[in-house]
């Protein structure tokens, strides 16, 4: 055993426990930040699999953005976890349904032997100076470019709904506008007038 | 270097020799770099305090010294303080909760010193010279907002809460600007390893940097770090008028004082990061005889000093903005401005050889 494997180990218990964590913790913000370190901890595992660039993505959007927005709104709302609680056995059936589908694929993944998986060869570790980024951006944008685009205006019109359903005019709104504030003139708003000062009696 | 790797290899065999031999040495390295920059941090807190004086016609801090010696009078003042921190007591409210709030410093000092593995100090002076240098500053630094949001939560206050509200909203709005102003870095470099944006803008003199060519960017960068790191006029996270002191208006002792120092580091990592991909990083301003005679070393420090001191010139000048402001200076001017500079950026890189070269000032190529 190895330094990496070591690596691979504790990364991997790290995020067994921070998985298992996310579901069972009762205080819904725990459970949030049991996720982050899964994420964390699942970057850590692709750096090993010299993943850089799909690593630091996953850090930067999902770490990053996804879940501070994720903590935000779990944070402000008053969740009433007796409540929460009361859907479970109705949705128990679909959730036992989506848990056998993943067990039957991971134990295509592990029982692999039986799969013909040796056909696939072993990657074969890259140089030093290979460029990740580099590579994935040249797949992106030249042969998956269609399927790229695509998601992309997936992703636009997903926007485009989430601001149209909630955007609202409000008639009884005052907040100043500060395009007018800038465009104003002294002119506009204060009138220059010479006085004649008094005489002193 | 080589005699102690054979010494390691000959105590621990071949295969942990080499592991843990790097490991010792990274570790050298990385309180090479924390150390100087902790020292660093406590100055510029001093520098702070003496430029903003200055600036309101006041004297700053000017009793502490060492050893009783006149000319130093002030400069102790750093030190002190820090003993001070030290002494007192971490106060942990009744109603918080004790090991979220105890997490949450540590969790903000974290990401502020590992996104200083990636920065280039000279050209061979650099801890981790990764190929996907620029992303992982822009992953680091995008971490630090959890131990903001943390303390405010776990603080049970309603200030602190409303401080770390505010101070997410703001983060994740100008994070997207920071980025978009990085992509045009990139663009330019077509390379993310920091070494390499540096090494692109070698030339002649500082007409190469990427400050000419991508000056909104600059603007644009420079402005979303000062809001990126709370700093005033940004720093309605802290805001002490509305909300006392926003997140850490709880604590108190060393944990508050991690916060400073993760603040300041912050501060100290965007003037670095400027200085490396905008104003050509260790590179001299021209490349001539006498500023040739100076270390690049130095010439990235006297960047970074100038970067801070817009930092603290910025305070001293500017009154604090609305939240609103904040918000659509943000997401209608930043962003608008960023995206119509790729747009723009890349279609000129786009343009055949033969058009470029008529161009009347050819400050892109």
């Amino acid at each position: 055993m190895n330094f990496q494997d070591i690596l691979f180990y504790i990364f991997s218990s790290i995020l067994i426990v921070s998985a298992l964590g996310v579901i069972t913790v009762r205080n819904p913000v725990y459970s949030a930040l049991l996720l982050v370190l899964a994420f964390v901890t699942c970057a850590g595992l692709w750096l090993l699999l010299e993943a850089e660039f799909l690593a630091i993505a996953l850090v930067l959007v999902y770490v990053g953005a996804v879940m501070v927005l994720f903590l935000f709104v779990v944070m402000m709302l008053d969740i009433n976890l007796d409540r929460l609680r009361e859907g479970f056995w109705k949705w128990f059936p679909f959730g036992a349904v989506i848990a056998l589908i993943m067990v039957a694929e991971i134990s295509m993944v592990l029982m692999g032997k039986y799969f013909g998986l040796e056909e696939i060869p072993t990657p074969r570790p890259q140089d030093a100076d290979y460029s990740n980024t580099r590579e994935l951006g040249r797949l992106i944008y030249t042969e998956y470019v269609y399927a790229f685009e695509l998601a992309a205006v997936l992703l636009l019109v997903a926007m485009v709904t989430a601001i149209a359903l909630t955007l609202r005019q409000r008639e009884d709104k005052r907040s100043p506008d500060p395009s007018r504030q800038v465009k104003v003139r002294k002119e506009d708003r204060i009138r220059m007038i010479t006085m004649p000062s008094e005489k002193k009696d | 270097m080589e005699n102690i790797q054979q010494q390691f290899v000959t105590m621990f065999g071949t295969e942990w020799g080499a592991m843990l031999f790097s490991l010792a040495s990274n570790m050298i390295f990385i309180f090479a770099i924390v150390i100087p920059l902790l020292l660093g941090v406590a100055y510029l807190t001093f520098a702070e305090r003496k430029i903003i004086a200055y600036m309101q016609i006041r004297v700053g801090p000017n009793r502490v010294t060492f050893f009783g010696i006149p000319w130093l009078r002030g400069w102790g003042q750093p030190i002190a303080d820090a003993v001070k921190a030290m002494m007192k007591e971490i106060i942990v409210p009744t109603g918080a909760n004790k090991f979220l709030f105890i997490l949450a410093p540590v969790l903000t000092i974290m990401p502020a010193l590992a996104a200083w593995a990636v920065i280039p100090f000279s050209p061979e002076l650099v801890l981790a010279d990764i190929n996907a240098g620029l992303l992982y500053i822009l992953a680091m630094t995008s971490m630090g907002i959890y131990g903001i949001i943390i303390a405010g939560w776990a603080s049970n206050s309603k200030y602190a809460f409303i401080g770390a509200m505010r101070s997410a909203a703001q983060v994740v709005s100008y994070e997207l600007a920071m980025g978009f102003a990085l992509v045009c870095v990139l663009m330019m470099s077509r390379s993310l390893n920091l070494g390499d944006i540096v090494n692109g803008q070698q030339g002649n003199s500082l007409l190469n940097w990427y400050l000419i060519p991508l000056f909104p960017m600059f603007l644009v960068y420079l402005i979303s770090g000062v809001a990126e790191t709370n700093r005033a006029p940004f720093d309605v996270a802290e805001g002490e008028s509305e909300i006392v002191a926003g997140f850490h208006v709880d604590y108190s002792g060393m944990a508050f004082t991690v916060f400073f120092l993760a603040e300041y580091s912050n501060m100290i990592l965007v003037a670095t990061l400027t200085s490396i991909m905008f104003l050509g990083g260790w590179l001299p301003p021209v490349d001539m005889e006498p500023f040739t005679w100076i270390p690049g070393f130095i010439w990235l420090l006297l960047k970074i000093a100038f970067i801070l001191f817009f930092f603290l010139w910025f305070r001293a000048t500017f009154p604090r903005y609305r939240y609103d402001q904040i918000m659509r200076l943000g997401w209608k001017i930043f962003i608008p401005i960023t995206l119509i500079w790729i747009v723009l950026l890349g279609s000129i890189m786009q343009l055949p050889e033969s058009i470029r070269d008529t161009f009347p000032l050819n400050i892109w190529f």
